[in-house]
């Protein structure tokens, strides 16, 4: 019960404090919206929605959640305020969790203006709305982890934005967001299977198109599996560097 | 009888080769106020850090409430409230909010900790700024509002690291009494500061403690006690004196049971074994023509205890916090 209080309180705060405040709900809004902006005028008012659709909506929950808790834990880290999170009689696991959740939830949100759009307005075909909404969580939670690992190795909030930045930019091409990974050079590919985010988007087209390029349920338990590495790998180092 | 509701024993702190905190043991009775003393670098935060469970034990064993806690801190972290050197809390926040996340983080129930928040913010004498955002709050009133978020799950313990540092006269003296008040209402407080005053002040039980070993643990008034095998006289001077070396010479030559050393440009501090009489010293210094203006008697202060065992001069260990 007592740790039930405190993780929604920790929650609770940072989508107050953090997701939602204005220019963060902005961002999910705008940012998306003006990809999709892009896209439209790029090919001049025809192109095909579902072939863009998966990239945007990946796009939106990865630049969301990456930075936003990476760099809310290094600010929190800095002001030495979230030792207040470490000192509580709280599973550290839990802590995390709570953490991490409110990311999860901004990413999920920051899909929403894509999804809508798209299908609201370029009349796009979703072939099984079900696995659309598992694989947007799914690539929340995965970039949220990405987040979460790159705050373990950042000490002040411009490098949890650079380094947030290093990972998120070599991802929308290596992804297959927007440009197939049969596409890519061949030496190449081998990195994007490295990526977990390969594998969400992957999940989101085949929502979309049916037409994706791994098995479905490869892709769901290779996205857990990165999840679940990616969770201990970053509880590790933050046992191991922030209480030392 | 006495009841330690922390005990160490043998505490080591090691990073690689270099060890800062050097098996100290120590215990703290329920209801007292025990103080870590040292200068910078001695261990104090690393001391503190070991026993809320921000810094991993290298060895040695944490009791508290007699139960053998070193593997497992986090089961204290519900009976203890930790103020950190700095004010660390959700500045976007309003005084009462902050306090009332605290209290949820300890699990305390939606009405409890409005209720106890608002009896704090009473307390703490923050009524009036409990809805205006931490960050525009005043350092002074940054510091008692962290200290207020320290108590609101009623620890047994409250940990405080360098509580009056970098805050006005005022609002330190405020926190001083607050500690009291506290500790007068059952509070057993663990306190590291470098302000040796507000130690003596505030604290039943000190421990000195130098590059991570533990030099001296006893009470204020034996430590007190403990130097007062000296009698110090402290001249002042009616002028700055320049050549204070050759005045200090002169004076140690024809008192030889005397050390004399200048203080400052005006003070003269005279150290004798034996009670010092005053007068052969007015009378050598008035036919070189130096007038006395002021002659006062030193009374032994745990600052003497402190330089006497350590060897650190206060003043030293003052600027060198002050730079930090």
């Amino acid at each position: 019960m007592k740790q039930n209080i405190a993780f929604w309180n920790i929650l609770l705060k940072d989508m107050k404090n953090y997701y939602l405040k204005p220019p963060n709900i902005s961002w999910g809004i705008i940012f998306p919206f003006a990809w999709m902006l892009m896209m439209f005028v790029k090919t001049k008012t025809a192109f095909h929605i579902e072939e863009v659709f998966s990239g945007i909506v990946a796009m939106s929950i990865l630049f969301g959640t990456t930075s936003m808790l990476s760099v809310t834990i290094t600010f929190e880290r800095k002001s030495r305020s979230f030792e207040r999170l470490l000192l509580a009689p709280l599973r550290i696991e839990l802590l995390i969790v709570a953490k991490i959740t409110g990311a999860i939830l901004f990413g999920i949100f920051n899909s929403i203006i894509p999804v809508l759009f798209s299908v609201l307005y370029f009349k796009a075909m979703v072939t099984n709305w079900t696995m659309l909404v598992i694989g947007i969580i799914l690539l929340s939670i995965i970039s949220t982890l990405l987040g979460l690992f790159i705050s373990v190795s950042a000490k002040e909030v411009f490098e949890a934005q650079t380094y947030s930045n290093f990972f998120r930019f070599p991802m929308i091409f290596l992804c297959g967001l927007f440009i197939p990974i049969a596409a890519l050079p061949v030496f190449i590919q081998p990195f994007s299977y490295l990526l977990p985010v390969t594998y969400g988007v992957d999940i989101l087209k085949y929502s979309i198109t049916g037409d994706n390029s791994l098995s479905i349920v490869l892709d769901l338990a290779l996205v857990l599996m990165f999840c679940f590495i990616l969770f201990y790998t970053s509880l590790f180092f933050i046992k191991k560097k922030w209480i030392i | 009888m006495k009841v330690n509701i922390i005990e160490a024993k043998n505490l080591t702190k090691k990073y690689g080769d270099f060890t800062a905190v050097d098996t100290i043991s120590f215990r703290v009775e329920k209801g007292e106020v025990f103080g870590l003393l040292g200068p910078n670098g001695a261990g104090k935060t690393t001391t503190i850090n070991m026993l809320i469970g921000m810094a991993k034990i290298s060895s040695g064993k944490v009791y508290y409430n007699g139960v053998d806690l070193t593997r497992s801190i986090k089961k204290a972290q519900e009976i203890i409230g930790v103020v950190a050197d700095e004010s660390n809390l959700y500045d976007e926040m309003s005084g009462f909010d902050n306090l009332c996340f605290c209290g949820s983080l300890y699990g305390l129930t939606k009405k409890e900790r409005e209720n106890k928040a608002k009896k704090l913010l009473n307390t703490f004498q923050l009524n009036e700024a409990a809805n205006k955002k931490f960050k525009a709050y005043s350092k002074g009133m940054k510091r008692k509002l962290t200290i207020a978020a320290a108590l609101i799950h009623h620890p047994q313990i409250l940990f405080l690291d360098e509580p009056t540092s970098g805050i006005d006269v005022a609002s330190a003296r405020q926190i001083r009494d607050l500690i009291k008040k506290l500790n007068e209402k059952g509070t057993t407080v663990f306190l590291t500061t470098h302000y040796i005053e507000e130690a003596e002040r505030l604290c039943d039980r000190i421990a000195f403690l130098n590059r991570g070993k533990i030099i001296k643990i006893d009470s204020v008034n034996n430590l007190i006690n403990e130097s007062k095998d000296e009698h110090i006289i402290e001249v002042v001077l009616d002028e700055n004196f320049s050549d204070k070396a050759q005045l200090s010479a002169k004076l140690n030559e024809k008192f030889t049971y005397l050390n004399c050393q200048f203080k400052n440009d005006k003070t003269i501090k005279i150290i004798s074994i034996k009670p010092i009489d005053i007068s052969p010293i007015v009378q050598f210094l008035s036919l070189q023509n130096i007038f006395i203006i002021e002659a006062r008697l030193h009374r032994p202060s745990l600052e003497d205890a402190f330089v006497k065992l350590t060897g650190i001069e206060i003043d030293l260990m003052k600027k060198d916090k002050e730079k930090k």
